[in-house]
């Protein structure tokens, strides 16, 4: 059936099953190949994606449940504040290593910072713990979110 | 992760000359390049392999410098990038004594040329692994960027009719000082091609270095934090259909029927193929092709390992090393000092299977043709890719183009080609391009796994509690026998046994053997940190148990047995003080140290771990002194560190594979548990300074780490942990 969800701002329409999760049609159906496949089971984060600003979790997301809310992936984050953030403090931070978790990272920390401009570690790790980085850059993410919340800061 | 050995015994002969005489070995060859140009052909000696074990000590290119008329500098290397930093540190090499600046040079993929990758015996051994890359291209990549450089200034000289000693190259450009003359280097290149190739070289004193050493931004990483890089996963070759499979749960099984009714009525599933011991479905997308998968109905014959379990594996181990095998070390005469041993030590030590867990699920994407196939993937093994789609396709090497990716974590993993082989059956059943995906459960349940080890010690000790006596007979499958042949002799090799023998301490008799045994019913492969990960575990705990049984404290142990090997023990030294070995900690904390010497670097750690009552390990803080040699660049050394501890970490809390009627049992990251952010400790590294030759660095944290988080344990709690993972039952607190 067909299906029109809203990506990065432009409506799309895609003509799949309704509990297509939002991953496939992303990626194989838009050909968006900057969300990425972990687990399948909102396990790993790797997928993540906003929905209205709201960290999700697209493996698990059917894309008949999304309505008119707005979806918002990698490819889009740099023009939010956060995201625009969050991602010069990786590249500032070297946190990346093979790359690939990284996505849903960046995802996850641009949701918290949106919301929580300055983090505690605890909320950090509350918002980060869904995340797997099977290269271990955990204290890297922490220290780059960190930074992007204190140029929140300065910015006032 | 192949050979250290195979390493070392290439680069050794250059270990410390400034100056290096180019012929003794053909590694570089010189020429015009199309299109204009200065282009130099390498032959980086890891990745071809062994030429002598080859039987041919032909020249076989497989690294390439071109400088062009234009002033670009492009460099294509044989190395991959998995996250380790190889694109960063590889290029520095170069561009340090080519007198460029870092982002002047630019990085091209291996290209699929068959004609580079054609021979899979020398080829065969073209691979990332055992932190290699580095350690292999340290020589020839700087002795080539200084010929390069040598025949800029050469050319230019000859342009300005001047003496070549009088010219000077810097940033790019070569300079005349005394006449203010200055060339670019692409203005000079093909000139330059045409300039005779420099008998000798001047390689730079490590105190000129002006790149190496210094923390350079990685060149790889932009693309990885906007979603555009692009992973074997993500190619999306035209008209592309996406499969994915379920494989016969138990290894060696069969399919014996199928009912797909349910899954051809799926919308967006395009074909079912069945092959003999799996069944894929062909979709437009992967979420038609899972949802399909879910609606087969599937019958397996589970063939002859039905009622494999780990316990029967285990068993098996023990057994083996009752009794003898191939003798890796021996030193001075074990049995006689047993004999007059005041006290004897025994221990057995055993490690689970493990899984590689990459977070991009393995994949491979396939276009047969008629005549000719292609394939996307990324892999730590190129011409493993090629030799393995050709034989299973059944054409010759040279019609198989591969297309390697950026990986998405390799751990060993993607130095197999299984993967590829799955791929192209299934393709051969698909009209068009189709990308076979494994789902997390078939990645987790149908890895090659880090192999299973038993290990049996015995020590003994004289009157001052110092070991006379060490001997260990350790169990397990040889990867390298497998994956490469040839480096299996005699019972051994070199991978197996590394971190086993050659130990840093000063042991007056010890003996080590090796029982190879085979598991049936389940494959292994290399496993970050490679035969060290089993080693380290067991020697450094072993180690702590003597000190243990002497009433020494551990870390003053190891130092008196260490007088000559003065890096060893600086590096002990150095993570004991920074650690604050020895000041007191709450009940249930404790601290446990662990020392190596593997992967040709020095690496010393302080575990710090919390026990709850209830048995919950919590690693608190871990400090970490190396002394790798020269440090390329230091920011990816401490990056490596932080990522190997990590790695490590997980093995030691949860990491365990287990077989059940034959069948894995964990099926994802809820079952095969990674460590995460909450739980993850602080790291410091610590640096020692020098400029012996370039050590390995992508895996020492991970064999590091084990042994220093199960003698922290013991520190905390009195008990021994004498398997992995750390079990909380056995450390909870008498109530």
């Amino acid at each position: 059936m067909a299906i029109t969800i809203k990506v990065n701002g432009v409506d799309r329409t895609v003509d799949v099953d309704g509990d297509t999760p939002l991953l496939w049609v992303l990626r194989d159906v838009l050909g968006m190949t900057g969300t990425k496949f972990g687990c399948g089971m909102a396990l790993c984060g790797a997928c993540t994606v906003h929905i209205d600003g709201v960290a999700t979790r697209s493996c698990i997301t059917p894309v008949d449940s999304i309505g008119t809310s707005a979806i918002t992936t990698i490819e889009a984050i740099s023009a939010t504040t956060a995201g625009a953030k969050i991602q010069k403090a990786w590249l500032d931070r070297e946190v990346v290593q093979c790359g690939y978790c990284q996505s849903g990272q960046i995802m996850s920390a641009s949701a918290l910072l949106a919301t929580n401009p300055h983090p505690t570690d605890s909320d950090i790790e509350n918002a980060m713990s869904g995340n797997i980085c099977r290269c271990g850059t955990y204290l890297r993410i922490r220290e780059a979110i960190k930074q992007a919340a204190q140029s929140s800061g300065q910015r006032g | 992760m192949i050979l250290d050995h195979l390493t070392s015994r290439i680069t050794d002969p250059d270990r410390s000359p400034s100056t290096n005489d180019l012929s003794r070995r053909t590694f570089l060859q010189v020429g015009a390049a199309a299109g204009g140009g200065l282009m130099l052909s390498l032959s980086l000696p890891f990745a071809n392999g062994d030429a002598e074990a080859a039987g041919t000590d032909g020249f076989t290119p497989n690294a390439f410098i071109r400088i062009g008329s234009d002033g670009k500098i492009a460099l294509t290397m044989p190395y991959v990038e998995m996250g380790q930093g190889t694109y960063t540190s590889i290029p520095m090499l170069i561009a340090e004594e080519l007198e460029v600046d870092l982002k002047q040079v630019e990085l091209e993929h291996a290209p699929p040329n068959e004609k580079l990758y054609g021979n899979p015996l020398l080829g065969g051994l073209q691979a990332t692994g055992n932190s290699n890359a580095v350690r292999a291209s340290w020589q020839p990549l700087r002795q080539a960027g200084a010929v390069a450089r040598t025949m800029l200034v050469s050319a230019a000289a000859k342009r300005w009719n001047v003496d070549a000693g009088s010219c000077r190259a810097h940033s790019g450009e070569v300079l005349h000082p005394p006449t203010g003359r200055r060339a670019k280097y692409g203005e000079l290149a093909a000139d330059a091609a045409r300039m005779p190739v420099p008998k000798n070289v001047a390689l730079k004193q490590p105190k000129d270095f002006k790149l190496i050493g210094t923390p350079a931004k990685r060149l790889d990483t932009p693309a990885k934090v906007n979603g555009t890089a692009v992973y074997g996963i993500d190619v999306r070759p035209p008209d592309v259909k996406i499969a994915t499979l379920a494989q016969s749960p138990v290894f060696g099984g069969r399919v014996k029927r199928v009912d797909d009714a349910a899954a051809k009525a799926v919308k967006g599933v395009r074909q079912i193929v069945r092959l003999d011991d799996a069944v894929a479905v062909v979709a437009d997308h992967m979420g038609a092709a899972k949802k399909g998968l879910a609606a087969l109905k599937i019958e397996w014959d589970d063939g002859p390992n039905a009622k494999l379990t780990t316990d029967t594996v285990a068993g098996e181990l023990e057994q083996a090393t009752l009794k003898s095998g191939a003798v890796a070390q021996n030193i001075g005469d074990v049995d006689r000092a047993m004999a007059s041993a005041i006290t004897k030590v025994e221990a057995t030590y055993q490690l689970p299977f493990l899984a590689h867990a990459t977070m991009e699920p393995m994949n491979c994407t396939v276009h047969l043709r008629k005549d000719d196939c292609e394939i996307w993937v990324g892999s730590q093994a190129m011409a493993w890719v090629q030799a393995a789609a050709a034989k299973t396709a059944g054409l010759p090497l040279d019609k198989v183009i591969v297309h390697n990716h950026l990986i998405g974590g390799g751990f060993g993993r993607r130095l197999e080609a299984d993967g590829v082989t799955r791929a192209v059956e299934i393709a051969q059943h698909v009209d068009g391009p189709v990308k076979v995906v494994w789902t997390r459960e078939e990645d987790i349940q149908h890895d090659m796994y880090r192999p299973y080890w038993f290990d049996r010690l015995s020590a003994g000790l004289d009157a001052k509690g110092m070991p006379v006596a060490w001997n260990n007979r350790f169990a397990g499958s040889s990867v390298l026998a497998r994956w490469a042949p040839p480096f299996f002799k005699d019972g051994l090799d070199p991978d197996t046994t590394e971190g086993a023998i050659n130990l840093v301490y000063a042991l007056p008799n010890m003996h080590v053997e090796y029982v190879r045994v085979e598991p049936p019913g389940i494959p292994t492969a290399f496993w970050r940190s490679v035969g060290p990960s089993h080693n380290v575990f067991v020697t450094e705990s072993f180690i702590d148990e003597l000190a243990a049984a002497a009433k020494q404290d551990p870390v003053a142990y190891r130092l008196a047995l260490l007088d000559k090997n003065p890096r060893a023990k600086a590096v002990l030294a150095l993570a004991a003080e920074k650690s604050g070995w020895g000041q007191p900690l709450p009940e249930r904390v404790g601290r446990g140290v662990s020392l190596q010497f593997v992967f040709a670097t020095y690496m010393a750690q302080v575990a710090e771990v919390e026990v709850s009552k209830d048995g919950a390990v919590r690693v608190r803080r871990v400090v970490c002194a190396v002394d790798c040699g020269t440090v390329v660049n230091p920011d990816t050394v401490r990056a490596q560190i932080q990522s190997g501890i990590i790695f490590g970490i997980t093995a030691a809390l949860y990491g365990k594979i287990t077989l059940k009627d034959g069948r894995v049992e964990q099926t994802n990251f809820d079952t095969y548990q990674i460590l995460r952010m909450d739980q993850a400790p602080a790291i410091d590294v610590h640096i020692v300074q020098n400029f012996e030759p370039p050590g390995g660095m992508g895996e020492c944290g991970t064999s590091a780490i084990v042994p220093a988080v199960a003698n922290a344990i013991f520190a905390a709690t009195g008990k021994r942990l004498r398997t992995m993972p750390v079990d909380a039952t056995a450390l909870k607190q008498p109530t």
